[in-house]
């Protein structure tokens, strides 16, 4: 285990609330190898993000930690960069400096003003966005933002690119050409990822493993599943691929068999997203998950919504 | 035949097509402005009518009418006055010049004219004072309450002395700024007048608190994503707050500035009366103090114009936000 790329030993956190502290996770366990593509997959509030956010450095576990090439992270930095669901750019630079921001502040000392300059528009072309590099934010669709939220985070060229449900706020046509993007990119550059989702076959059609984790409180990895799909990977092609359809299966029959969801008790959340609130008449059965696609996304939708619950409840 | 019709017919169409523009406009203006004018007229006549009912040991109360006719008054005593001024400096270059041609060696004085400040001289100066107490207090008050927002302990060492002292009345603190500033700013050659200190300074005690309060909301509800971004990147602290923190805080930093400089320009009428410095409040005080029958009107001029000018005080500074602000989009009122 020690020549993992990325370690994330024994890692467990408690989050401290008003009459007994809350475990969130507990002994979590997973080596990571350099140019691996982890799914983090499982149901709302089992604490995805906060496994996310413990290797970013952004909380500290209070058991265990983050080992990456052999020396242990627990601050945040640039060599694990995150891209976060809500792109997080920000709305007063135009593009090109959202990710020149990041670009100067890591290659400010090694690279010259026009290789920086060289280097941001490589970037923003890898996402296919070099076209609106003059635009705010404001100013592009929710795709293009989450694109450039990609591309600023590739122009860091990061250790490990953590991805914090990165399409989960998109639209399902949109979603599927930023995973095509995605793959494309992943393909050139071998990155190191881990990235949360909520969509089944998103996790399947891109990782190399999928990790499912168990229901919280105390959540932990429940199984591992190996991806041995042949890259490059076409999402027309496998739709009807008979092994794609069984590793689905797998991930589905730990979500809604051994995994069930549970009950949805924490929908308070929903309106600080900014998603639509779910209604409770379309929380899903289990008879129709397995026949297409849809399904899932209802689930993401109450996914955002209590995951948002539980961090505002965290903090 | 045709070539001379043809022009003609096209001119008719172009002066149709302008009338109905026109006419758009004109309902445009006629929908902004008519209510406001109705609002106006009507506030005019209740005025009117209850001016009428009431007598003062200084006459009546005066009306619009009598407000008019003071406020015309007091622009023709302003241009009397420059008038003299300007006499006074021509007298005085005549007879230096008389000096210089007699023996070119003389020694040639050359006097200010010490002539009654006009009302306009005196708004001129109150505007002076509000924008040095302003400026001295945002000088303080933003990077106060940036520094409160960005870090919980800094904000609970300062939150209760800025909620004791932000509730304190301006004419509380007056004389002990009065005391304070004669102790201390004894200079031989002073820059400023002593009164003129006392009442930016007051300004400037209660200018402080909206701002500082308003900017550290502002830089506590930044978008928890943006501070992590800030984070993974490990920006220097000065960075964050130039690129991040400020961005972010600028519209609650001007909602602070705002409503401070409203104080401010409220607080400075009060302390001009009582620190007698030249000004708006001294012009109402002096006005009262001299209890002639057009006193009243006088002062419901300096009460209209103050009023009016503090109106135009918060148009300006949001004119300087819409310049600053990165979002051109929003609606900013």
């Amino acid at each position: 285990m020690n020549d993992s790329y990325l370690l994330i030993s024994q890692v467990g956190i408690e989050f401290e609330t008003d009459d007994e502290p809350f475990r969130a996770l507990q002994n979590i366990n997973l080596p990571i190898q350099k140019g691996e593509f982890i799914s983090l997959i499982g149901h709302s509030g089992c604490g995805k993000s906060t496994v996310l956010n413990i290797v970013a450095g952004l909380y500290q576990a209070t058991e265990g930690g983050i080992i990456l090439e052999g020396k242990e992270v627990d601050k945040p930095g640039p060599d694990r960069a995150v891209v976060f669901q809500n792109h997080a750019l920000l709305p007063w630079l135009t593009v090109y400096e959202n990710v020149e921001l990041a670009v100067k502040r890591i290659f400010k000392k090694t690279k010259t003003k026009a290789e920086m300059h060289d280097w941001i528009i490589h970037n923003l072309s890898l996402v296919h966005m070099d076209h609106a590099m003059h635009k705010l934010p404001g100013e592009i669709s929710g795709g293009m933002k989450q694109r450039v939220g990609i591309a600023r985070c590739l122009a860091m060229e990061p250790k490990v690119l953590l991805m914090d449900e990165p399409f989960g706020a998109l639209d399902a046509l949109t979603r599927a050409h930023l995973q095509d993007s995605l793959m494309e990119i992943q393909s050139q550059l071998g990155n190191t990822v881990i990235m949360i989702t909520h969509d089944v076959d998103e996790a399947v059609l891109l990782s190399d493993r999928i990790v499912m984790m168990t229901n919280g409180p105390a959540a932990t990895i429940g199984e591992v599943l190996d991806v041995k799909l042949a890259r490059p990977r076409d999402r027309l092609a496998l739709a009807e691929d008979p092994e794609f359809i069984h590793y689905r299966q797998q991930v589905l029959q730990f979500l809604y068999e051994k995994q069930k969801n549970p009950a949805a008790t924490d929908d308070s959340g929903a309106s600080d997203t900014g998603e639509p609130p779910e209604s409770s008449t379309s929380v899903t059965t289990e008879e129709n998950e397995s026949d297409s696609s849809s399904p899932t996304d209802v689930v993401s939708l109450k996914e955002v919504a209590t995951q948002e619950g539980k961090k505002t409840a965290a903090a | 035949m045709t070539e001379t019709i043809a022009p003609f017919r096209n001119e008719q169409r172009e002066t149709k097509f302008s009338s109905v523009q026109f006419q758009q406009i004109f309902r445009q203006v006629f929908k902004t402005i008519s209510l406001p004018l109705a609002g106006i007229a009507i506030f005019l006549i209740l005025w009117q009518s209850v001016a009428n009912n009431i007598v003062t040991s200084l006459g009546q109360f005066p009306g619009p009418e009598q407000v008019w006719e003071q406020s015309k008054n007091l622009v023709a005593e302003h241009q009397r006055e420059r008038e003299k001024e300007k006499k006074f400096y021509e007298r005085q270059d005549e007879r230096n010049a008389k000096k210089l041609a007699k023996n070119p060696d003389a020694k040639i004085k050359i006097r200010t004219y010490t002539g009654k400040a006009t009302f306009f001289d005196q708004i001129l100066t109150s505007l002076y004072t509000v924008a040095f107490g302003f400026f001295a207090a945002s000088i303080i008050a933003i990077p106060l309450g940036i520094a409160c927002g960005l870090s919980e302990k800094i904000y609970q060492s300062t939150n209760p002395i800025i909620q004791t002292f932000k509730p304190v009345s301006p004419l509380a603190w007056l004389p002990l700024v009065t005391m304070v500033v004669s102790a201390l700013y004894t200079s031989e050659d002073p820059l400023f007048e002593k009164a003129f200190l006392t009442s930016a300074f007051t300004v400037t005690l209660c200018c402080l608190w909206p701002t500082v309060i308003n900017t550290t909301v502002g830089v506590t509800s930044i978008d928890r994503d943006l501070v992590n971004v800030s984070r993974v990147l490990q920006l220097p602290s000065l960075v964050h707050v130039q690129k991040i923190v400020i961005p972010s805080a600028i519209p609650m930093i001007f909602t602070g500035l705002r409503l401070s400089l409203a104080t401010g320009w409220m607080v400075l009428i009060a302390a001009e009366m009582l620190a007698q410095n030249p000004g708006l409040g001294k012009f109402i005080w002096d006005e009262f103090q001299n209890g002639s029958s057009n006193s009243l009107g006088r002062i419901m001029v300096a009460v209209l114009a103050i009023g009016f000018i503090g109106f135009l005080l918060d148009r300006l500074m949001l004119a300087i936000q819409k310049r600053i602000s990165w979002d051109k989009q929003a609606i900013l009122r």
